[in-house]
């Protein structure tokens, strides 16, 4: 524990030296190294060696060896299991389900925020307040919690259900339903981060619009838009992210219908493939694959976005 | 254009007005229905409209709620405040000293270490879900309360965000001035730089609580014991049994409220600390 312990080195008067400030300097990385130890070793067992863990069980897969009693072996298959995963019409179902909710859902529900953003930034508006907690009220629902809720009001005898042109349970109905869950959990959370963004406009900027007869809409939409982009980036690749793990709401309304497939989405196909099938290597690969795609569609919008603010 | 400046204001002051007030509905209503819901008795939740009150019920819902499985309920709460509570302390403690350091303190290796962070709050968790049980299943700690608990610790994103409180609110004059004085590095980071970047680890902590609170994907994962669930998953599983069980439909309604409530009066109540720590950490 000694060697943890941080030198009092500032504590010298510096003898005219250079041995002090060194000393100093030495001091502060060795209180640095203390103080983020507690997070890299977090870090490290909770995120770096589970990624590469399932690197490696990608590449294997379980054989049972002669009748079975000794137990399953490992057998290395080199790229065999993502082959499996790719070629498996259930995995593309999942891919093709996902994809379609991020291009219905994030629109709307992005853009939902940056509209009730605006109106609630807007010089006319009363009780800003009041507005902003209710709309942000569902992100403190838990997301069961915001499932269950959802598959209830869907549920025949709801009376929701007789407003709508389709059942929200039924096979072309479930898509839309799930989008609608997640809308509603997160275009409070994303509108509060658009406005806290849009406060921070210089008011300056926005009086010379004014002073050059631009009104409310077109300064929201040629003076605010544009300065809170890069928040409007970040915003976007935290829901692709989110997005791509859909997992709990298909899973909560598989209980009340039977539209919601055990592999709806990716992330359900590699809970299926792992504590179902107990096939480590096709979950395994499944999961590599999920972060790859996961991590290409963050770069390609921090991409977009380096472009844009250019 | 042809409209008098006056009444083009007002028409717009209204417009404005009835998309928030439609906004909010949506918002609440779904609120509303779990509220009306929870006070109905199995009976009158099949044959009343959504969102009408029946023979009020909620007493009865609450004492069947508390006493199904011989109160395993109150073991979930207690769970969620335990995984959630402690886990947030915990956590946004951990996030601080990191954010801090990597902020104000030149260590070897503190540029490779902001880069992984920055990568780990891109890495989807449900990736990590099945190396994780793994992990743990090898270390024998799967089905108990660590298994759940230790992964929920980490937040990258909580990392960077103390590091952008901790380089605006803590001056590097008033950190010298502690080292001038005589202070140790850790000292002055306990005494000086945790106090100074309060508010923005309040919004740390009431965030990583929300987290942990609301997780479902690792306990679901992990455990297998009633006893240990958090509410959510208790919650679910109860849920997967209403089609069959019709009765289960208040315990699961009347749970939910109670796992919401918290919650949402935390948000109410720390309306004011959150915000300005969000607004912090998402304009730089």
């Amino acid at each position: 524990m000694t060697v943890l312990t941080p030198e009092r080195a500032a504590s010298v008067p510096a003898p005219a030296g250079s041995g002090a400030p060194a000393r100093g300097r030495r001091g502060r990385g060795r209180a640095g190294l203390v103080l983020v130890a507690p997070f890299a070793l977090l870090l490290t067992a909770t995120v770096l060696v589970p990624i590469g863990y399932a690197l490696y069980l990608s590449l294997f897969t379980d054989r049972l060896s002669g009748l079975g009693f000794s137990g399953p072996t490992q057998a290395f298959v080199a790229l065999g299991n993502y082959a499996g995963v790719l070629t498996d019409s259930a995995f593309h179902a999942s891919l093709g389900n996902v994809a379609l909710f991020v291009v219905v859902h994030i629109p709307i529900m992005l853009g939902l925020a940056l509209l009730l953003a605006l109106l609630i930034d807007s010089a006319v508006v009363r009780l800003r307040r009041l507005w902003s907690l209710a709309v942000f009220l569902p992100y403190a629902v838990p997301t069961v919690i915001t499932g269950l809720i959802w598959a209830y009001l869907y549920s025949p005898g709801s009376g929701l259900t007789a407003l709508l042109p389709i059942d929200p349970l039924g096979k072309t109905g479930i898509l839309p339903s799930i989008v609608n869950i997640a809308t509603w959990q997160w275009v409070g959370y994303n509108m509060i981060i658009f406005y806290t963004a849009l406060q921070a406009v210089p008011r300056d900027v926005l009086e010379a619009a004014r002073a050059d007869g631009a009104g409310g809409f077109r300064t929201a939409w040629s003076v605010k838009v544009p300065m809170i982009r890069p928040t409007m980036f970040v915003a976007l690749v935290f829901t692709v992210i989110g997005s791509l793990q859909l997992f709990t709401e298909p899973l909560v309304l598989r209980g009340f219908t039977g539209s919601v497939t055990s592999t709806w989405s990716p992330s359900l196909y590699v809970y299926e493939a792992a504590f179902i099938a107990n096939d480590y290597g096709r979950a395994a690969a499944a999961s590599v694959l999920l972060a790859l795609v996961s991590a290409l569609l963050s770069a390609l919008v921090m991409r977009l976005s380096n472009r844009r603010s250019r | 254009m042809t409209q008098s400046p006056v009444g083009s204001r007002w028409t717009s002051r209204t417009v404005v007005h009835v998309l928030l007030v439609l906004a909010a509905l949506y918002a609440v209503l779904p609120l509303v229905w779990l509220v009306t819901s929870a006070t109905k008795s199995v009976g009158d939740f099949s044959t009343t409209g959504a969102f009408e009150f029946g023979q009020f019920n909620l007493g009865a819902n609450l004492s069947a709620l508390f006493t199904q499985e011989n109160g395993v309920f109150l073991a979930w709460i207690r769970n969620s405040l335990l995984y959630a509570g402690l886990g947030a302390v915990l956590g946004s403690f951990i996030c601080a000293a990191c954010g801090y350091a990597i902020a104000k303190l030149d260590f070897p290796g503190r540029r490779a270490l902001f880069a992984v962070t920055l990568a780990g709050v891109l890495v989807p968790t449900t990736a990590l879900a099945l190396p994780l049980y793994l992990l743990a299943s090898q270390l024998h700690v799967v089905g108990t309360f660590w298994a759940v608990f230790v992964p929920l610790l980490t937040n990258p994103f909580g990392v960077y965000l103390a590091r952008v409180y901790a380089e605006a609110a803590v001056p590097g004059e008033v950190l010298e001035a502690a080292r001038t004085d005589g202070a140790g590095e850790l000292r002055t980071f306990f005494t000086i730089g945790l106090p100074m970047m309060r508010p923005g680890l309040v919004t740390i902590f009431l965030f990583q609580f929300v987290g942990i609170w609301n997780n479902f994907f690792l306990p679901l994962v992990m455990l297998t014991d009633p006893k240990l669930f958090p509410m959510s998953l208790g919650l679910y599983q109860w849920s997967t049994r209403v089609t069959q069980f019709p009765q289960y439909n208040p315990l699961v309604i009347t749970g939910s409220l109670l796992a919401v409530l918290p919650l949402a009066a935390a948000f109410v109540l720390l309306h004011r600390q959150w915000r300005s720590g969000l607004a912090a950490g998402s304009v730089k």
